[in-house]
C-alpha cells in the first residue's frame, strides 16, 4: 500500500464510531473478549496477555450527535464524557466486554462509578496508579494494582494468565513501543513528509487494531512514505501540549498544520508512549511493568511532580530533543489537569525562553478560523519577528 | 469587626457559635505571629487532614479551602480570583485554587492578619484531583518542602489492606521523616495516640448533633448550621482539648432544643414551622451562604442530612480515629472521605439520608468548580428518584466565585422544588 492509501485506511477507522474493526476481530476470535480503555495510560500487555484485545475509547470527536450524553453532565464539564456515556448508551460500545478508567482526574474517576450503574453486568474497573514513585511504596501499590487486574482478566478469559503470556506481550507491545519511536523520530526529521494529521490517524489506528497489525502498518507508513514526495514548507516547528485525554478534531490538527506550523511531537495519545523505554521481557513481568512505570515514563499533567525544580523539564527536553521553536498547548475545556497545569509549564518555558501560545478547544469545536489566526500569528512570531 | 465588639452591639449567637468564632480568629492570629515566635506552618487541606499528626510536631495549620471560604463569606474571594486569572489561571478551574493564589498574592488572611508563607505543604490527595495540582501551584510560589500522601480511590466502595498498607508506608517513609526535619521534632507515636483519643470524644458528640436531626421537628439545620458544627473538626482543632469542649457545648445546646421542641437556628432567629426536610448534595455558596440559607428557612425548609458535612470524615457510618491502630487509623480516615467513595456509594448514603432522616427529597447543589462532587450528580438525581421515589432538584452555584451565584435563578429552582414536594404530597394523600 502507499502511504496515502494506508492514512485512507486510518482515516476509515478513525471515523468508524461503532467500532466495526473490533467486531470483526471478535469474529475472527470466537469468543475473545475487547476491553475499552480511556486515557491517558493502562498497561495493555495484561488485557493482550489474557487473548483480548485492547481498544481505546476516546470520546466521540466532531462527528457524533450527543443527545443522551449531555442529560448526564452539566455545562461545565468536559465533552469526552458526555460523548462517551453517548457511545455507550446508544449501543456502539456493546462490543466491549469491559471497560477501564485510569486515574486521570475527578470526571473519569466519577464516570467510572457511573458506568457500574449504567452498564450492570459489564466489567468495570477503575485502574489506580501511584503518585509515590518508590519501589516499595507506590511500587508495592502498583503491583497489587496489576495483581487485581491480571486475576480479573484470568476470570474474564475464563484461564490463568501466567508470567509467560505476561512477558510474551510485553515483547509485543516493545515492538510497537519501537514502531511508534521510530514514527515519531521520522516526523520530526522529515514533517513535510509525515504530517501531523498523518501521523495521528496512524496512531490513533492503534487504538483498535491488534497490536501487532498496528506494529506492521507504522513500519508499512515508514517503509511506503520514503516514496513520496512532498513539498517542503517554511513552517516554524511546534510541540503540541496538553491533548492527552479529550482529543482535538482532526481539522484542528490540519490547521494547525496549514497556519504554518509543523507539529514535531505531541501529547495526543499518550498511551503509546508512555513508557520510554522497552520494559524487561524477562523475570517477573509485573515488577518490571511497576519499574518502568514509576522509573521511566512520561510526565504529564495528570502526575505528580515530586520535585519543583523538575516541573516542565520533560516538555522542555522534548522540545530540545525535536528541535522545536515552540510551543502550543491546547487543551479541552475545563480539563482540570491540563489547565490547572499549564501556567507551571509556561512558566518553565519562559524561562528556558522558549516560546508558547495557548487556546482550548473541545472535542466538537468547529470554528478553526480562530485557531488558525492563533497558530499563525504563533508561527508568524517565531519565522518573522524573533531575533 | 471583633467579638467583643459583636457581643457589645447585642448580636445574638449560642455559646457553641461564639467559642468557634474565637477559635478561628485565634488560629488566625496565631498563624499571623507563628514566625515571630518561633513556631513553623504547615498548609494542608480538609479532606484527610492529618491534624493529630500535624501537632506532633507543633506545627501551625493552615488549610487553603479554608481561607478561601472565609475570604468568599466576607466578600473578598471575587478580587482575589479575577487577580489569579489576571496572572494566568484559567477561568475553567477551580476558585478556591484562585482565590488561594489570589490571596497568596497579598498575603493578608481572611481576618486581615498577615498570612505568612508555609514552611511545609502536606498534600493529602484525598478525593479531588485538583489537591495535587493545587499544592504543586502553592509550591511553585512558595517555593517550600511538600510533602505529599496519596490516597487511593474507593472505587470498589472498600478499604483494602494494600490501600491501607500503602497510605501507611508513605506516612512512616516519607510524610513523618519530612514533618521530622522541617520541624525540628521527633515524632512521639504516643503523642498522636493522645491527640487520636481526643478527636474520638469529639467525634461522637458532632455524630450525635448530626443525628439529632432525625427529630422532628429537627433541631438543627445539618446543611448550613451543619457547615459551622464542622467547622473545629474538619480543619485545625481535630484533637485538640478545645473541639472537645466545642462538641460538649454544642450537644448541650441541641439537646436543650430538642426538649424544648425547638426548630433550627437561622441568622435571623429561630426558624418557623418545619415545612420541608431535604437532604442535600453537594458543597454550599460561600459568597452569598446567607441569602442562600434564607431562601430554605423562609420557606420553612430544613436539610436533614448532607453529605458535604461529610467531606472531612464520614463519622454517621461508624469511622472513629482508634488511638490503639494510630497510623493505620489516620490511613482509614483518608481513605474515608466522602468524595473518596466511588458514586454507587455515594448514592447508597442518600437514599439511606432520606429513609433514616424521613426526608421530602433531595437538592443538589452542583458546584462549577469542584469536579470531584459534580461530575456525575445528574445520574445520581435519577438513581435517588428511582430508588426512593422521593423528587429531587438540581441548582447549579460555585463555592467563592460570586460571578456564578443567580439569586433569582436559584431562588426560582428552589421554590419550584417545594411545589413540587407538595404535589407529591397532595397525589399521596
Amino acid at each position: 500500500m502507499s502511504a496515502t492509501e494506508i492514512i485512507e485506511r486510518c482515516q476509515a477507522l478513525f471515523d468508524d464510531l461503532d467500532f466495526t474493526a473490533v467486531k470483526d476481530w471478535k469474529a475472527k476470535n470466537p469468543g475473545g473478549k475487547a476491553i475499552g480503555y480511556m486515557p491517558i495510560y493502562v498497561p495493555r500487555e495484561i488485557i493482550h496477555a489474557a487473548g483480548m484485545l485492547p481498544v481505546g475509547i476516546l470520546g466521540g470527536g466532531d462527528q457524533l450527535e450527543v443527545i443522551h450524553g449531555d442529560a448526564y453532565y452539566q455545562s461545565y464539564i468536559c465533552r469526552i464524557p458526555r460523548s462517551t456515556i453517548e457511545l455507550g448508551v446508544t449501543g456502539r460500545l456493546d462490543c466491549m466486554d469491559g471497560m477501564m478508567f485510569p486515574s486521570i482526574c475527578d470526571v473519569i474517576r466519577n464516570l467510572s462509578g457511573m458506568w457500574q450503574l449504567m452498564f450492570e453486568g459489564k466489567y468495570v474497573r477503575y485502574f489506580d496508579v501511584p503518585q509515590n514513585y518508590e519501589d516499595g511504596v507506590g511500587g508495592s501499590f502498583y503491583i497489587h494494582e496489576l495483581k487485581i487486574l491480571r486475576d480479573d482478566l484470568s476470570e474474564l478469559a475464563g484461564r490463568k494468565i501466567t508470567d509467560a503470556d505476561i512477558n510474551n506481550s510485553i515483547a509485543v507491545y516493545n515492538e510497537n513501543r519501537c514502531a511508534v519511536a521510530d514514527l515519531y523520530d521520522y516526523r520530526a526529521v522529515k514533517p513535510w513528509q509525515a504530517s501531523g494529521s498523518d501521523v495521528y490517524l496512524l496512531i490513533r489506528a492503534g487504538m483498535v487494531l491488534p497490536v501487532e497489525e498496528h506494529t506492521q502498518l507504522i513500519r508499512e507508513y515508514l517503509a511506503a512514505i520514503e516514496y513520496e514526495d512532498r513539498p517542503v514548507r517554511d513552517n516554524c516547528r511546534v510541540v503540541v501540549n496538553g491533548t492527552f485525554c479529550e482529543q482535538p478534531p482532526l481539522g484542528l490538527i490540519k490547521s494547525i498544520e496549514m497556519a504554518g506550523c509543523y507539529i514535531v511531537d505531541d501529547d495526543f495519545m499518550l498511551v503509546t508512549r508512555w513508557l520510554l523505554d522497552d520494559v524487561a521481557t524477562d523475570g517477573d513481568p509485573l515488577k518490571n511493568l511497576s519499574e518502568a512505570f514509576l522509573h521511566h515514563s512520561a510526565a504529564t499533567s495528570a502526575k505528580y511532580e515530586p520535585r519543583k525544580e523538575d516541573k516542565g523539564q520533560f516538555l522542555i527536553e522534548t522540545v530540545r530533543q525535536r528541535g522545536a521553536e515552540g510551543v502550543i498547548f491546547a487543551a479541552p475545556s475545563f480539563c482540570d489537569p491540563a489547565l490547572l497545569d499549564r501556567p507551571m509549564l509556561q512558566k518553565a518555558l519562559g524561562k528556558a525562553n522558549i516560546p508558547y501560545t495557548a487556546f482550548k478547544y473541545a472535542e466538537n469545536s468547529g470554528q478553526m478560523q480562530p485557531i488558525r489566526e492563533q497558530a499563525g500569528t504563533f508561527a508568524d512570531s517565531i519565522k518573522l519577528w524573533s531575533v | 469587626m471583633s467579638i467583643d465588639k459583636q457581643k457589645e452591639q447585642g448580636v445574638q449567637k449560642e455559646d457553641s457559635m461564639w467559642r468557634q468564632k474565637e477559635m478561628i480568629n485565634a488560629n488566625y492570629a496565631s498563624l499571623a505571629s507563628a514566625h515571630e515566635n518561633g513556631r513553623k506552618i504547615a498548609a494542608t487541606f480538609v479532606p484527610g487532614n492529618l491534624n493529630e499528626l500535624l501537632m506532633c510536631f507543633d506545627l501551625d495549620r493552615s488549610l487553603p479551602e479554608t481561607n478561601a471560604l472565609q475570604n468568599g463569606m466576607r466578600k473578598k474571594s471575587g478580587r482575589m480570583i479575577m487577580d489569579a486569572e489576571r496572572a494566568g489561571h484559567s477561568e475553567d478551574v477551580c476558585t478556591y485554587v484562585k482565590a488561594d493564589l489570589g490571596m497568596m498574592q497579598k498575603g493578608v488572611g481572611p481576618t486581615g492578619d498577615p498570612l505568612p508563607k508555609p514552611d511545609v505543604l502536606l498534600l493529602s490527595y484525598t478525593g479531588c484531583f485538583t489537591f495535587m495540582k493545587w499544592f504543586e501551584l502553592v509550591r511553585d510560589e512558595y517555593d517550600c518542602e511538600t510533602t505529599m500522601l496519596h490516597v487511593p480511590y474507593q472505587a470498589d466502595g472498600k478499604i483494602t489492606k494494600s490501600m491501607r498498607d500503602y497510605v501507611v508506608k508513605q506516612l512512616k517513609e516519607d510524610v513523618i521523616p519530612t514533618l521530622e526535619r522541617v520541624s525540628g521534632v521527633k515524632f512521639d507515636i504516643d503523642r498522636l495516640r493522645g491527640y487520636l483519643k481526643e478527636s474520638a470524644k469529639a467525634e461522637d458528640d458532632l455524630v450525635w448533633v448530626l443525628q439529632s436531626a432525625k427529630n422532628k421537628p429537627s433541631p438543627i439545620d445539618a446543611y448550613f448550621g451543619g457547615v459551622y458544627y464542622i467547622g473545629p473538626i474538619f480543619t485545625a482543632f481535630r484533637g485538640t482539648p478545645e473541639a472537645t469542649a466545642y462538641y460538649n457545648v454544642l450537644r448541650q445546646e441541641i439537646e436543650q432544643r430538642i426538649a424544648q421542641g425547638q426548630g433550627p437556628v437561622t441568622p435571623e432567629g429561630d426558624m418557623g414551622a418545619e415545612r420541608y426536610r431535604l437532604i442535600t448534595e453537594g458543597p454550599p455558596n460561600w459568597t452569598s451562604f446567607r441569602d442562600f440559607w434564607k431562601m430554605f428557612y423562609d420557606e420553612g425548609a430544613v436539610v436533614v442530612a448532607s453529605t458535604y458535612t461529610k467531606v472531612g470524615g464520614v463519622y454517621d457510618l461508624g469511622f472513629r480515629h482508634n488511638s490503639d491502630e494510630p497510623l493505620e487509623t489516620l490511613a482509614d480516615y483518608c481513605l474515608g472521605c466522602y468524595t473518596n467513595l466511588s458514586l454507587p456509594k455515594r448514592v447508597d448514603m442518600l437514599v439511606d439520608y432520606a429513609n433514616e432522616y424521613e426526608a421530602d427529597g433531595l437538592l443538589i447543589n452542583s458546584i462549577k468548580s469542584c469536579n470531584s462532587f459534580s461530575a456525575g450528580q445528574l445520574l445520581m438525581m435519577r438513581e435517588f428518584e428511582a430508588r426512593t421515589g422521593k423528587p429531587a432538584a438540581f441548582i447549579e452555584t460555585d463555592l467563592v466565585d460570586p460571578r456564578y451565584f443567580s439569586a433569582a435563578n436559584v431562588k426560582n429552582r428552589i421554590e419550584s422544588y417545594f411545589q413540587m414536594v407538595e404535589q407529591r404530597r397532595t397525589q399521596a394523600a
